[in-house]
């Protein structure tokens, strides 16, 4: 499969990927290396990971990191009340202490995480790993050790090594630097907002019932819209929701009614500056100058 | 016509080439080891390259790390295998006495000779004259922009980067934060972290055989730092030019940037091993130095792109300026209230200040005031070192 291919397999699942990145998905899918995508919040970075999944037919495990997080809730943990429980009804059928060891530290009694459940899979998995850049950085190590290795080191069970290794997606806002290690082992993509023409792709392939002319309207208004000064800027999620609103108002011309397009903007301007900033004037320039 | 390089026919072929090619990258700053040129042979094999743009496709995801490192690796590709049909001589860089970013060198910070090696990192260019090019070092916040490139290395002196970096360590340990409610699990805490002990407990038949512990975590406050390198601060870059190699040493956490009319974002060249190379690599990136000076649009466009990423509410913001500013010190106004709504605390060292009857009358600085939480002299390092008492309290 070449990465044409593969922008081919991605566009018929209704992502439409980049040149630069149906190249590095291709690298990640035939070298096995991970794959860390940087860009702005809403252009599409866990969306590629979903869609990939789905293109490959195969299933998409996610780990959502935060901070604070840690090896109990990323990897395995013991199922304590289960343990518990067996220990009891051991005791009482007058099993002896050795048997029951052995029974209760075995794989039934383990709980299986995103990291330890990805890399057991008879399949390989999508592993999405979503924005590494909340984890602390000792997680961020932990997890340098697993992408490396490919296995897990349980003290009681011993090690467990990979049955298919996962297809690694990570993702990162930029909310703070990542190590320089990380780096090294993945390979990287910035994404970017889509331009023009990328976008009017999206938008055809998400919501085919919209008609060009509006269309076209749509991706110049919010193409414009992402030049002004904002402090959130709308991404292609909020895109689409505007395409929506649109749609369900019944609007096929923009320029059309000036309350309408206004009242519809809270789709895209997340903010209370954001919106107090785009007036009905403002709209309209930018409509205007999109049409 | 094309304008692909044409290699000299006694060339080894394309293996070494693509070494090369790693080669030139990490010449030009670029972290990159063995592995990536095994890695980046690899891709170019996978993706059976046969087009020029896949292959810089398929190497600037192998080779790039982050959106600098992407954004320059197209000219770097350029001007590597695309050099418009002319012969490249040699392809396979001999082995020189060049310093080397992947090896580790024990006189690190001090390393008295990195500098002068003539690296492709390093500027030559510098015409080594004065620093102060305003002479007798008048006031006055000009707004061109020096297109004079001044060498930062005759500035700065590696052992001064090595006293900086002690006063960068004690600032950061000031500024840690303890202020966190949330106590969390430790090997040696005040006091005990009861649901984790009896969740232990249960392995030993519910006897608490195992204490285990919490503290209140350290909460390390990040320092971002932006320094004025306008004309009239060029008689105090010296310090403040040290204090940040120094502090981006000393705490992995900071960041640092350089305004006069523009922005640049230092942080990545200041963290190279070698201290003098980092100063050098940064005077590349300080093109304008000297020059005039717009504090309040600089401030602007930290806080729209730049602060969104990286300033938070355990942020420091330290502003190394005199505050002449030669733009409307309503903008800069507005972009301290900016940055201050991310919740950072805004410190303003102005080197004016030490005098004996200043006053903050300079249009920008007065329009400054109101945002800042602590607005101190600072001339030399010893003046910086004595700021630690006034962290502690911020």
């Amino acid at each position: 499969m070449t990465w044409t291919d593969l922008q081919t397999a991605l566009g018929g699942q209704g992502y439409v990927a980049s040149d630069d990145l149906a190249v590095s998905l291709q690298l990640t899918l035939s070298l096995g290396r991970p794959l860390l995508l940087e860009g702005a919040a809403g252009v599409g970075k866990t969306e590629v990971a979903r869609t990939l999944a789905a293109a490959r037919d195969t299933r998409l495990i996610r780990l959502q990191c935060y901070e604070g997080l840690d090896a109990a809730q990323a990897i395995y943990e013991w199922n304590y009340q289960r343990q518990l429980l067996t220990i009891r009804a051991a005791a009482e059928d007058g099993e002896t202490g050795k048997t029951v060891e052995d029974r209760i530290f075995s794989r039934d009694f383990l709980l299986e995480r995103p990291l330890l459940a990805a890399i057991t899979q008879d399949e390989p998995p999508v592993l999405l790993i979503d924005e590494i850049d909340r984890a602390d950085e000792e997680f961020e190590a932990y997890l340098l050790e697993i992408l490396s290795d490919y296995q897990i080191s349980v003290p009681e069970l011993g090690t467990i090594t990979a049955t298919s290794k996962p297809i690694v997606i990570l993702t990162s806002n930029g909310t703070r630097d990542l190590s320089d290690a990380l780096r090294r082992r993945c390979l990287y993509t910035y994404v970017n907002y889509p331009d023009r023409h990328t976008e009017l792709a999206i938008l055809k392939a998400r919501c085919p019932e919209v008609d060009t002319q509006l269309a076209q309207q749509i991706i110049g208004f919010v193409q414009k819209l992402r030049e002004e000064e904002l402090e959130k800027v709308p991404g292609v999620a909020e895109m689409l929701d505007f395409a929506a609103a649109l749609m369900g108002l019944g609007i096929a011309d923009l320029t059309e009614s000036p309350a309408v397009l206004q009242s519809t903007l809270t789709t895209l301007l997340k903010t209370q500056s954001d919106q107090a900033q785009v007036t009905t004037e403002v709209a309209q320039r930018i409509a205007g100058k999109a049409a | 016509m094309t304008r692909v390089t044409r290699f000299a026919g006694r060339d080894p072929g394309p293996t070494a080439r693509v070494a090369g090619f790693i080669a030139h990258l990490r010449d030009n700053g670029l972290r990159l080891g063995v592995a990536e040129a095994d890695t980046a042979l690899n891709a170019l094999n996978a993706i059976s390259a046969i087009h020029p743009n896949d292959c810089r496709r398929a190497l600037r995801a192998v080779c790039t790390g982050c959106k600098d490192e992407a954004d320059r690796f197209d000219d770097l590709f350029d001007s590597y295998w695309m050099d418009a049909g002319r012969v490249k001589q040699k392809v396979i860089p001999t082995l020189s006495s060049k310093i080397n970013d992947d090896v580790h060198s024990s006189n690190d910070a001090k390393g008295k000779d990195a500098g002068a090696s003539g690296l492709a990192t390093a500027p030559d260019d510098g015409d080594g004259g004065e620093v102060d090019s305003d002479g007798t070092g008048k006031l006055i916040a000009t707004d061109l922009r020096n297109l004079n490139r001044k060498d930062l290395r005759d500035l700065v002196r590696a052992d001064e980067i090595s006293a900086a970096e002690n006063v960068a360590r004690r600032l950061g340990v000031a500024l840690r934060d303890k202020r966190s409610r949330r106590r969390i699990a430790a090997r040696k805490g005040d006091r005990l972290h009861f649901r984790k002990t009896i969740r232990h407990s249960l392995s030993t038949g519910g006897e608490p055989v195992r204490l285990l512990r919490k503290r209140r975590p350290d909460r390390t406050r990040k320092i971002v730092a932006l320094c004025d390198v306008s004309g009239s601060m060029s008689i105090y870059a010296q310090v403040f030019l040290s204090f940040l190699a120094g502090l981006m040493r000393a705490d992995m956490q900071a960041d640092a940037y350089l305004f006069h009319t523009r922005l640049v974002r230092i942080t990545e060249a200041l963290r190279d091993k070698d201290a003098m190379r980092a100063i050098g690599r940064m005077s590349l990136m300080a093109d304008g130095f000297g020059g005039g000076s717009k504090i309040g649009p600089s401030l602007g466009r930290f806080a729209d792109t730049y602060a969104k990423r990286f300033v938070d509410g355990r942020s420091v913001v330290m502003i190394l300026s005199d505050g002449y500013d030669t733009a409307d010190p309503q903008i800069l106004s507005d972009a301290l209230a900016k940055l201050r709504k991310r919740g950072c605390k805004v410190i303003w060292l102005n080197p004016l200040k030490g005098w004996a009857d200043y006053g903050p009358i300079a249009s920008g600085m007065a329009a400054a005031l109101p945002h800042l939480d602590l607005f101190k002299a600072a001339n030399t390092l010893d003046d910086l070192a004595a700021l630690e008492k006034d962290l502690v309290t911020l």
